[in-house]
């Protein structure tokens, strides 16, 4: 007998499904490291296998995603703006989505890193990887932004958490400049078309950091309510 | 007159058979509703909500449930015009009793949150404006009950919000919440204990104090209340010393350990929910029975009858196994769907609705506990509480209330006719 109760009343809080969704993606571009250290070592096999990894990593993101979405109706009131939220989750979506995309494309050219440029590339995928890594920890405290009502002190530890990401958003985008001055006194010395793209690759990890960022942007204007 | 003492014996039979089957399902459904916000934020186990709401019920029935029976009995319908005709009444009570019954069970099969109180107000409205005259309604007191509907839930979700409110404030906003939830929350369950007893001593006892030539004023009540407050709180603050902080709970959640000192809370809240239900809701089912034992017994319609203590066991002992054979199971799948709520919000969602539904109880005015609880949860979300409420539960209600007032009362029209012509 379906009978009609005040568990109705109660829809399912999207909070714990994000922080999924952003572990997810974080899985998927943490997997850059690993990747990017078999690159240097030359061997295309683990590198391949890795980048299979991250692409999983990104379709089980999407997946969460539109789950997410199905499940976000106009009639579920939420201590936050639906609005907000789906924008959270896109920009989430983003960083797993440029983490696919630099592993795809090194993989798809099998790209050689020169040795010169080695040591700063594994810092600037560090770097990027940090940012990344901010971001999920930022987003952990969505339960416990839930548990005090999004109000007081954990605001401000959310906010600090944020600040953080911006730091280290700046840092890798000095990494990237340093890495491209790097490239640019080597490149005549290389074919000129891997130059192409290992100049595309450095713009898009500076891309992951910078996407790593925006979450924590959309986070804040998440809690400015 | 002679209808009465030719058919009394069966129509006091079927009065009860039908007063019972209303209080079973007030436990198989309404009960659940009541205590499945504990059962969901894991405060109590299963076995332990049916067994609280099983003495408590009782003993909110018992001591605080007089007045709206009473409202139910004789308040909804005029008694004069039925003085000449108790049997009008008799069946009337009848038909309100077994249209309620009915309405409820088509409602639970096509899944609708309708109130027992608004189908058995429905009901009763019914058989009277239709089946004898406009006049016999008290239209005063429907409006009363009516307006009481609408702000019993508002009320709640007042109070809730500022309850979560003071949590935040007080407890989870601070920098050491653990410690501050130790200090602050006997002080919430000696709201709970005092709201209670309060109206256990003004409202349910009233006539015993009476018996005993014991006159209390309003300040010597609260005084009392007060003690039996300080002595609940106390039991409390032992329970919450057993709680110690575990440091493995914190690593997902850092209010994890809070929450488990907030589920003793809970434990509290859902005696007084279960005392304000049961003060509230078994009025339903006893009020009508009530009228028909008394006007069958003495064969007239009597405004001033003492209310023997056997109907308010039998109302209580349906509720009892209504619980025990159903309520358990819609309890649990309650307590399965509702995976959001912590004791920290579920607490401040009880308390509100409980000290709402004793208020009514105590000023005799019948309201929907469920809507009530509704209300609370609400207040909740409105402070940022919960992370997900549907709200197309609200709309649903709003539906049911334009539904079950006619439906009510359509059914019982249609009773009330068919005894009339059964018995003559």
């Amino acid at each position: 007998m379906p009978l009609s109760n005040i568990a109705s009343l109660f829809g399912r809080s999207p909070i714990k499904p994000i922080e999924k969704h952003m572990a997810t993606a974080h899985e998927a571009s943490a997997d850059l490291i690993p990747f990017f250290d078999a690159l240097m070592q030359g061997d295309l096999a683990e590198a391949e296998k890795v980048q299979k990894r991250i692409s999983a990593s990104e379709n089980r993101a999407d997946d969460l995603k539109r789950d997410l979405r199905l499940h976000l109706p106009d009639s579920l009131f939420m201590p936050v703006s639906r609005t907000d939220l789906l924008e959270l989750l896109r920009a989430q979506d983003e960083v797993a989505n440029t983490a696919q995309d630099i592993a795809g494309l090194a993989v798809g050219r099998k790209m050689e890193i020169p040795a010169p440029l080695q040591p700063l590339m594994k810092t600037f995928v560090d770097s990027a990887v940090a940012t990344s890594e901010q971001a999920l920890r930022a987003i952990n405290e969505l339960d416990e932004l839930l548990e005090s009502g999004f109000a007081g002190r954990e605001v401000d530890i959310a906010q600090r958490m944020t600040e953080e990401l911006d730091n280290l958003e700046r840092k890798s985008d000095k990494l990237e400049v340093e890495i491209r001055a790097a490239l640019f006194k080597i490149e005549k010395d290389l074919p000129p078309v891997d130059v192409i793209f290992l100049y595309r690759v450095i713009e898009w990890i500076g891309d992951l950091a910078d996407r790593a960022h925006s979450v924590g942007n959309r986070l804040q204007l998440l809690l400015a309510r | 007159m002679e209808i009465l003492s030719q058919y009394g014996t069966i129509l006091l039979i079927l009065a009860c058979v039908f007063g019972f089957f209303m209080a079973w399902g007030v436990g198989a459904n309404d009960v659940a509703n009541a205590m499945g916000t504990s059962v969901g934020s894991r405060a109590l186990t299963i076995r332990q909500a049916i067994l609280i709401a099983a003495v408590f019920e009782f003993a909110g029935a018992y001591l605080a449930g007089g007045e709206v029976t009473a409202t139910i009995r004789k308040g909804i319908i005029d008694s004069e015009v039925f003085a000449g005709q108790p049997e009008l009444l008799v069946y009337g009570m009848l038909s309100a009793l077994l249209a309620a019954g009915t309405w409820l069970l088509i409602a639970s099969v096509l899944g609708w949150p309708v109130s027992t109180t608004h189908s058995i107000v429905g009901a009763i409205v019914g058989f009277s404006a239709v089946g004898i005259s406009a006049d016999a309604v008290s239209w005063g007191k429907v409006g009363s009950i009516v307006a009481s509907w609408v702000v019993s839930p508002v009320l709640a979700g007042t109070i809730s919000f500022l309850l979560f409110r003071s949590v935040q404030r007080l407890i989870l906003n601070t920098e050491d919440p653990f410690a501050n939830a130790k200090r602050y929350i006997p002080f919430y369950m000696f709201a709970a204990g005092w709201m209670v007893a309060m109206v256990t001593l003004t409202k349910g006892l009233k006539h015993v104090l009476k018996d005993a030539k014991i006159e209390l004023s309003f300040i010597q009540d609260a005084g009392i209340a007060a003690l039996v407050a300080l002595l609940v709180a106390g039991i409390g603050v032992a329970m919450l010393k057993r709680i110690k902080r575990d440091p493995e709970r914190e690593k997902g959640n850092r209010f994890a350990n809070v929450e488990r000192l907030f589920a003793i809370l809970m434990v509290f809240t859902a005696c007084a929910m279960a005392f304000a239900h049961g003060s509230n809701d078994v009025a339903n089912a006893v009020g009508p029975l009530a009228a028909v034992v008394s006007t069958v017994q003495s064969g007239a319609v009597v405004a001033k009858a003492t209310m023997p203590s056997w109907i308010l066991l039998l109302g209580g002992l349906g509720i009892v196994i209504g619980l025990a054979t159903y309520g358990f199971k819609v309890m649990a799948t309650i307590g399965r769907k509702i995976t959001e709520l912590t004791p920290s919000r579920g607490f401040a969602a009880e308390l509100a609705a409980a000290s709402t539904v004793v208020l009514a109880s105590g000023t005799g005015l019948p309201v929907s506990t469920t809507h009530t609880l509704v209300g609370a949860v609400l207040g909740v979300g409105l402070a940022r509480g919960i992370g997900a409420l549907n709200l197309r539960m609200v709309s649903t209600i709003a539906v049911s209330w334009v539904v079950t007032l006619p439906a009510g009362a359509g059914i019982a029209i249609v009773f009330f006719f068919f005894f009339k012509g059964v018995f003559g």
